[in-house]
């Protein structure tokens, strides 16, 4: 372990390498007792009253208006922009056009470099390729819709089913596309029961409230200031700067509140290049909100996947393979694949394994992450497989999963830093009434509807960032905290001040959050359900170093202090705190991954358990009830860790029953592009759902021993609500969302 | 958005000599205007006329204002007690938000949920007559599969009217030159064949001032919707019942359909195989039969065929009962 403190210029620095175990934690010896409390968010007055300034609320002088103008077609070249028509509309500025400054699709989340430029060749339907500007927002939609794009068609790859056998290996990233162990053919052709099934999802997207918006505001010294509405500030800036063809520190995004993400906005999209390029033309400020159909033509989609599982099993139904094979799309020349297979590396043991995946090229909007890009749809699969292995075994799901349970991570051979799976299992068939199922499918109808209950297993991945936090102690006994974090709706401000309070022994109201300005120092950003790890800990690290700097100040050690509503007790002394800071404290922490990461597996882990019923005349599906069980280290806040995992349960239940972003087969447009036909769950679709989260500490994880929570709800949830049709009336659809359609056939009379 | 003029009507009078396009919840047509679907020169906003009452007639009908809030209308006691299907249908129906806007007279006219009418950059021939219909060859889960023409597929999304079809309301309007006229709703909308674009067989200014519910029917009644998720989606297919029954045989039946066509649907075969009909599984699929013998599907629609079978005689077995 590397605890070093050190001075950077005038900044203390508190740095943290997770390079080894860090088994004590301040937030276990604290007295504030804040930490893990259900509380309420501390900016949600601001928002029920709409005081929260979101991207395009800034106010700015001389304020432009534009609206986006997207390519009408699947696949060309622009010849011409024809703008006349716009131009000639009453307050309009001016059409703005710069084909190889414009970006073609958003950038994945955390890359430093531009995204795809250059928009005169058009590679997808509804790509942005000019900006009309107006000094109102009416007169620039009016102008947007008098805009005549001319172009030479080309020919474009629409239909998934006619390329797939084009498939290609994507280069290795982050993420290795295939790994092999054994030898699972063999051992498939050798095992006594097996399961070979092909699963598909289709395109889907995070269909954020907020849409995505920016307003640019280029400053006298050459600054853009940009308010977006963005996940992770650091890498975001640099992406911009670069697509802008300025230097870096040259750009500084706001991002305060973001209405939701889900991934959509974790790099940059063509809203804030299109604000920026028209804005330094004008000299003016440009604000640009995305329409909802531009959000669903343009921005990001979870790519449409074909997998492939394969499972192997003795008589006892323990495994001897896995195979997890998967197609992906993507525009050319965009290398991100959604990682269907990568819960499946560890969820159970076999010898003999393959995760595969490929990707088919094609003129579709850009795939990129939505809400754990992987597991959201690979466990819709791999869980939907082992209930069919179940079923072939006569065993109950959870035993099935019980007698798979590896010892240490089955692919890497190192050990997990912690894995609750099975007392998740055990504790949910507990609290769901889980021996209540009826283990023969199509066993209980009431009226007109079939009953039946589901289950499957959540996995994800925990993963640490680099990440960097300053919090100040002022005179007056206040603490703030800044940060490039944002909070899209997860709770950061909340967790980031319990965190302060907890560990400088100040009532939550006395610490100040300041997130989503990258004049702050960076952080990990909200992504891949790192935010609170990596944020939470850098905050833990400053507040180390101001912990020991008012012990300095009291003449003690830490050790000996005790720091609680404001006052400071050692020695049988107690003073205000305030009076130790002098002119102010000041502390930055810094956490950074380290060895910890490789000499483990690190994740979280939960059980889903669903009862469905299913209309016998329709097909029509409602979901009666959910539960999830989670073990996901340390909860920092009962409340929003628990609204993250209601929404994340909420997207499994739109996966496996209503969301489907719908391709047109001659042109490869989004059909289905706007609320109204691209069905997220309502409330209605949306039952009793109850969350329980077992005790856990994660010395390995981070200092304050919490992991990844925001995208764990979601693994698995939608494939507990497929088992649980199964269960009902003995249907299996392997084609995802499960609609009335799909079941109506097979229905038992 | 384009720039339109703006007129407020304070006369029924005033209202159909304004010469614009009528506005009052504006539920579908705002949202139609900022796509520029809908690109009226004028709007004449007729919210403040006295059209938001509801009248028992002596013949024991109901006379409901064309600005009439569908949740009024779904809450009304008479409504409850007397029309089931309707206040049934209304519930079904958009969300409690777009139903406190949405009124009785606009609700008849709202426009289809057809992507492509919805997006200027495809082919219409609803919207740009001769542009094409790209439903077809596209994907056409929600269109029609009775009444559809080469020229256009689009279902009307409603759930108010199929109702009302189902009770043989009438449509009472004003025509510009002062005219009265009552239409019955069978007679009220038209199908698509060589002219998508025109639905009704209102003329230019003629406005929708009240419906009529003839004296309540007797018998059981019945609203059923099946749709892609619990609330806010339009109906997959709908069926709006009204069945007497005496000594045991079906004596009278009202049904209509929603989902399935360009209009709300009702087919005088499908009542004409039930009625002096004993209940059976035999008398139930031929009234499937009669509904769906000229039925098309165009593809990712053809499960409503189906469907409406499943949901016909499992509405006709509960009518029944």
């Amino acid at each position: 372990m590397s605890l070093i403190g050190t001075l950077l210029g005038r900044e203390e620095t508190r740095s943290l390498t997770m390079d080894q175990p860090h088994p004590h934690s301040l937030l276990d010896q604290g007295t504030q007792g804040v930490i893990g409390r259900p509380l309420d968010r501390i900016e949600g007055p601001l928002k029920v009253s709409g005081r929260a300034t979101y991207a395009a609320e800034y106010p700015a002088e001389n304020l432009a208006y534009g609206v986006l103008v997207r390519a009408p077609f699947g696949s060309g070249t622009i010849r011409d922009v024809v703008a006349d028509a716009a131009r000639s509309v009453p307050g309009v500025i001016d059409v703005v056009t710069d084909y190889p400054t414009f970006i073609r699709n958003p950038q994945q989340g955390g890359e430093m470099k531009a995204p795809t430029q250059g928009v005169q060749k058009v590679d997808y339907h509804g790509e942005i390729v000019a900006i009309v500007v107006a000094d109102t927002f009416e007169a620039a939609r009016e102008g947007a819709a008098l805009v005549h794009v001319d172009a030479e068609p080309a020919e474009g790859a629409y239909v998934f089913a006619a390329h797939r056998d084009q498939a290609e290996t994507p280069p290795p990233d982050q993420i290795p596309p295939t790994t092999s162990q054994g030898d699972v053919d063999a051992a498939m052709a050798a095992a006594a029961v097996t399961v070979d099934a092909t699963y598909t999802t289709p395109s889907q997207n995070s269909a954020a409230m907020e849409p995505h918006a920016s307003i640019a505001h280029w400053q006298d010294d050459g600054t853009l200031v940009l308010h977006g509405a963005y996940q992770m500030v650091a890498s975001d800036q640099s992406q911009l700067a670069a697509a802008l063809g300025v230097a870096k520190d040259k750009v500084r995004i706001v991002s305060r509140y973001v209405g939701g993400g889900f991934g959509s906005k974790l790099g940059i999209a063509p809203e804030s290049v299109a604000a920026a390029v028209a804005a330094r033309k004008l000299a003016r400020p440009v604000k640009v909100a995305m329409a909802r159909q531009q959000v669903f033509d343009a921005t990001v989609r979870r790519s449409n996947t074909e997998q492939r599982i394969r499972l192997g099993a003795g008589p006892d139904g323990r495994l001897t393979a896995i195979a997890h094979e998967t197609l992906a799309t993507n525009l050319p020349g965009e290398d991100f694949f959604e990682p269907a297979g990568i819960g499946t590396h560890f969820a159970y043991a076999a010898a003999n394994r393959l995760v595969d995946h490929k990707l088919v090229r094609l003129n579709w909007l850009l795939a990129g992450s939505m809400r754990a890009p992987g597991e959201a749809v690979g466990m819709l699969a791999l869980e939907a497989a082992m209930d069919e292995l179940a079923e072939k075994l006569q065993l109950d799901p959870i035993e099935l999963r019980r007698r798979n349970e590896p010892d240490q991570d089955p692919e890497k051979q190192v050990p997990f830093s912690s894995r609750q799976l099975v007392p998740c299992m055990d504790k949910g068939a507990q609290l769901f009434g889980w021996a209540d199922r009826h283990a023969a499918p199509a066993s209980d109808r009431r009226g007109e509807w079939w009953h039946g209950m589901g289950m499957a297993a959540a996995v994800r991945s925990n993963m640490l960032q680099k990440s960097s936090a300053r919090v100040q102690l002022t005179p007056e006994g206040r603490a703030i905290v800044a940060t490039d974090m944002t909070d899209i709706g997860t709770g950061s401000y909340t967790i980031l001040a319990q965190i302060a309070a907890e560990t400088l022994g100040l009532p939550l109201d006395r610490v100040e959050v300041q997130l989503g300005d990258g004049a702050a120092p960076p952080s990990a950003g909200s992504g891949g359900s790192w935010g609170a790890g990596s944020a939470g800990s850098s905050v833990y690290l400053a507040c180390e170093l101001l912990r020991e700097k008012l012990a300095k100040a009291m003449g003690t050690s830490p050790e000996s202090m005790t720091l609680k509503d404001g006052r400071a007790i050692a020695d049988n002394r107690a003073v205000d705190s305030a009076e130790l800071v002098g002119d102010g404290l000041s502390a930055l922490g810094e956490i950074a991954p380290g060895k910890q990461e490789k000499a483990f597996n690190q994740a979280s882990y939960g059980a889903h358990f669903a009862e469905v019923k299913v209309n016998a005349v329709t097909g029509e599906v409602r979901v009666e009830r959910m539960l999830g069980v989670f073990a996901a280290g340390r909860i920092l806040n009962e409340k929003t860790a628990r609204s993250q995992c209601l929404g994340g349960m909420t997207f499994g239940i739109g996966a496996a029953l209503t969301e489907e972003l719908v391709h047109d087969p001659r042109n490869g447009k989004v059909v289905n592009r706007d609320l109204g036909e691209y069905h997220v769950p309502v409330n209605a679709d949306v039952p009793q759902i109850d969350v329980h989260f077992l005790d856990e500490r994660d010395i390995h994880a981070n200092p304050i021993h919490a992991k990844g929570i925001g995208e764990l709800g979601i693994s698995g949830a939608g494939a507990a609500i497929a088992n649980a049709i199964y269960n009902a009336t003995g249907v299996r659809v392997r084609d995802y969302p499960i609609t009335c359609d799909k079941l109506l056939e097979g229905l038992p009379g | 958005m384009k720039t339109f003029d703006y007129a407020r009507a304070d006369s029924v009078a005033d209202a159909v000599t304004a010469g614009g396009r009528f506005i009052a919840g504006g539920t579908n047509l705002i949202d139609l205007m900022k796509l520029q679907v809908e690109t009226p020169e004028k709007l004449v906003d007729i919210s403040r006329l006295d059209l938001n009452r509801i009248e028992e007639r002596a013949d024991g009908g109901l006379t409901i204002g064309a600005l009439v809030p569908n949740s009024d209308l779904a809450a009304d006691p008479r409504v409850i007690a007397k029309y089931e299907v309707l206040s049934r249908a209304l519930l079904a129906g958009a969300s409690g938000q777009l139903r406190n806007k949405a009124t009785t007279g606009g609700n008849l006219l709202q426009r289809t949920r057809c992507y492509y009418f919805y997006d200027t950059a495809a082919g219409c021939n609803k919207r740009a007559p001769g542009s094409g219909c790209e439903a077809i060859g596209g994907f056409n889960r929600i269109h029609a599969i009775l009444g559809t023409s080469d020229q256009c597929i689009a279902t009307h999304p409603g759930d108010m009217p199929v109702a009302m079809r189902a009770l043989d309301a009438v449509i009472v309007t004003q025509t510009p030159g002062g005219d009265k006229r009552r239409i019955a709703i069978g007679d009220f909308y038209r199908l698509p064949g060589d002219t998508p674009q025109v639905e009704t067989v209102l003329e230019p200014g003629e406005l929708i001032t009240h419906v009529e519910l003839p004296a309540p029917p007797a018998g059981r009644q019945l609203y059923r919707k099946v749709r892609d998720r619990a609330s806010y989606a339009f109906a997959l297919v709908s069926v709006a019942g009204v069945v007497t029954m005496e000594g045991g045989k079906i004596a009278s039946a009202a049904l209509a359909f929603g989902g399935l066509a360009p209009m709300p649907w009702r087919d005088a075969a499908v009542e004409a195989a039930l009625v002096g009909q004993a209940p059976s599984d035999a008398v139930f699929a031929a009234a499937a039969d009669a509904l769906l013998a000229g039925a098309k599907g165009f593809g990712t629609n053809d499960f409503k065929i189906p469907l409406a079978r499943r949901v016909l005689t499992a509405c006709l077995k509960e009518l029944t009962r």
